[in-house]
């Protein structure tokens, strides 16, 4: 199966730091491919890297960036301007200022539309109004004539997905879609991703630190930390047959119905991801990792362990 | 919506109602009407017919409250000097005070804007610090001086535009300028912060990942919500202007309300003070008033909340 979207060897500095250190990883059609890792760990920046919407100040270089077999990691602003919002779009974890305060949520979805498609107002806003009834927004029609401020966190994040399928993407990358809401409203917006990829057939590239979600929708999921990935694997391989400390660490720190107990302590991983400076060598975790050893300063190798589980690091955790 | 400008139309009232005393009062502060009137060579007994014939005798309450019900109704009484209503004086003049304001305020927005929008893409950048240089140095030169330059460069040494005195479009460009250089820096500097904070909002990332055009991201998403404060102060920057025009006519010899403002002040003519100050005052209290309907157009939080 060729792949949507396929990134090797991705790196992003921002002056001298490095915040994303030779990522690599794959999207297929159809596929969710779940980006975890706790705050500070270069999720988002990958996720705006693919995008080529890196801020001010981030300089990106990867071996390869195809997008359904083309390299568009050449592309300039203009060339990745007809691409955004047409066949590939993204969502944001701030839905309250995502959107621009001054036009009505119709105005803001219909550009899209037209923009790449050239469609007339009327078809646009027939569209905005049919993929608003889709997210599951009562009422389009009264809601594509108000403004950002007059809807809710929930609505809004609602807005942004689907102002991002107006143009029936092929991937959507979501970066933490469902942080800034409560969890009723979480558990919703991810129903409707995961109906939407099953009704549309997109891939989704979800970046998100709740695992919880990750085992209910991802078909595939890669361990983010310090800029790098230490472990990629199918779900149910990497939830049942973790290999990485940190991925172990970071199952650990999730409190599993049955599993743990009233009264026992929950896991946690000690520090915090550190600030890596250039020419960095070895395992990036070494120093919060308790099986830490004189071989994690030098090359760490990127291991198969088992089919479509790959790992970083130098040793062979069993089972 | 209706509250809103309510609000502001009872301030706007209010404000109004203030600078009428004020003027009442301020000119009646400056001495005896009745003395200044009558001139140095007056006897007792000419200032004291003066006295009575412009009503200075009665007490200054009922002085105050028949000049408050004239004026409400568009009458400010007869010039002393240039024996005509004051009402004609001013029609005729505010034509071209106003012309001038706003042929400043245009030439300031023209210049300001797109200098401003482009230190903001450029932050940083050369670009951006020389014309935050231009800001600076337009802010410290005084406007008279600014005046005398243009008037010796554009009109006596290459001989484009007359030097001085009222008629056609082309005696407003070299005071236009002038006060538009008073306008310049602070619209300049109000424009490129605004883009900077809009240009790194999130709702620019949103435009960028829809793949809008650079121009549509700028000027639709960025400048529509930088613009907000820029109205606002554009609007003060010309009641400014036409405060500033009693300097501006009176260095290019414009027959303005500014000009009729100093005459009348040197030659205490003071119905015509009183007016000219109420009647600028007025138009300043309108444009703030047009500022908070221009912002409440823009900004839909204000409009709907």
């Amino acid at each position: 199966m060729s792949a949507l979207l396929e990134v090797q060897d991705l790196r992003v500095t921002f002056g001298g730091t490095a915040a994303v250190r030779g990522a690599s990883m794959a999207v297929a059609k159809g596929e969710t491919h779940c980006l975890v890792g706790e705050s500070g760990c270069g999720k988002s920046v990958t996720s705006l890297a693919i995008m080529g919407l890196l801020a001010r100040g981030g300089k990106r270089e990867a071996s390869a960036l195809r997008f359904a077999g083309q390299e568009i990691g050449g592309f300039n602003e203009r060339e990745m301007s007809r691409l955004r919002g047409d066949r590939m779009a993204m969502i944001f974890q701030e839905p309250m200022t995502s959107l621009n305060p001054a036009y009505t949520v119709g105005s803001q979805m219909t550009e899209v539309l037209r923009r790449h498609r050239g469609a007339t107002r009327a078809q646009a806003v027939d569209r905005a109004a049919e993929l608003l009834g889709r997210v599951g927004i009562t009422a389009p029609g009264l809601r594509l004539g108000q403004f950002p401020h007059q809807l809710s966190g929930g609505l809004r994040q609602r807005v942004m997905i689907a102002m991002a399928l107006m143009c029936d993407p092929e991937l959507l990358i979501a970066d933490e879609p469902t942080t800034a809401l409560d969890v009723t409203v979480q558990a919703q917006i991810l129903r409707l991703l995961a109906g939407l990829q099953r009704d549309l057939g997109l891939g989704i590239l979800l970046i998100t630190h709740d695992l919880g979600v990750v085992a209910r929708i991802a078909d595939r999921v890669s361990v983010m930390y310090a800029g790098e990935v230490v472990e990629s694997a199918p779900t149910a391989e990497l939830f049942g047959n973790p290999r990485h400390p940190y991925t172990r660490g970071l199952l650990a720190c999730v409190p599993v119905p049955g599993k743990v107990k009233r009264g026992d302590r929950l896991g946690s991983i000690p520090g915090v991801v550190p600030r890596i400076p250039p020419g960095f060598a070895g395992c990036a975790f070494r120093d919060r990792c308790n099986h830490a050893h004189a071989a994690c300063t030098g090359p760490i190798p990127r291991k198969q362990a088992g089919p479509g589980h790959e790992v970083l690091c130098t040793l062979d955790l069993a089972a | 919506m209706v509250r809103f400008l309510l609000r502001r139309f009872t301030v706007a009232i209010l404000v109004a109602l203030t600078v009428l005393t004020l003027s009442f009062l301020l000119t009646r502060l400056s001495g005896d009407l009745a003395i200044s009137i009558a001139g140095p060579n007056a006897t007792q007994q000419d200032v004291e017919l003066i006295r009575q014939a412009y009503g200075l005798n009665r007490p200054l309450a009922q002085q105050y409250l028949d000049w408050l019900l004239r004026a409400v109704q568009g009458d400010f009484g007869e010039s002393f000097f240039f024996k005509d209503r004051v009402a004609n004086l001013i029609a005729h003049r505010l034509p071209i005070t106003l012309t001038l304001g706003l042929v400043g305020l245009a030439l300031a927005l023209v210049v300001a804007l797109p200098l401003g929008i482009i230190a903001a893409v450029r932050e940083g950048s050369y670009v951006d610090r020389g014309v935050m240089l231009v800001a600076l140095i337009g802010q410290a030169m005084p406007s008279f001086w600014l005046g005398l330059i243009l008037m010796v460069v554009l009109g006596l040494n290459l001989g484009w535009l007359p030097i001085s005195g009222t008629g056609g479009w082309e005696y407003y460009v070299m005071p236009g300028i002038v006060l538009s250089f008073s306008a310049i820096p602070s619209l300049m500097r109000l424009t490129r912060s605004g883009m900077i904070e809009a240009l790194s909002s999130d709702y620019i990332r949103t435009a960028r990942a829809k793949g809008l055009s650079r121009l549509s991201i700028l000027v639709k998403h960025g400048f529509r919500n930088a613009a907000i404060p820029v109205v606002s102060i554009a609007a003060v920057q010309l009641g400014f202007m036409l405060g500033g025009s009693i300097v501006i006519e009176t260095v290019f010899a414009m027959h303005g309300v500014g000009y009729l403002a100093w005459e009348s002040i040197s030659k205490n003519d003071f119905p015509v003070v009183q007016a000219v100050i109420l009647v600028l005052a007025l138009i300043y209290i309108a444009l703030t008033l047009l500022a908070d309907l221009l912002n409440a157009v823009l900004d839909p939080r204000l409009r709907t909340s």
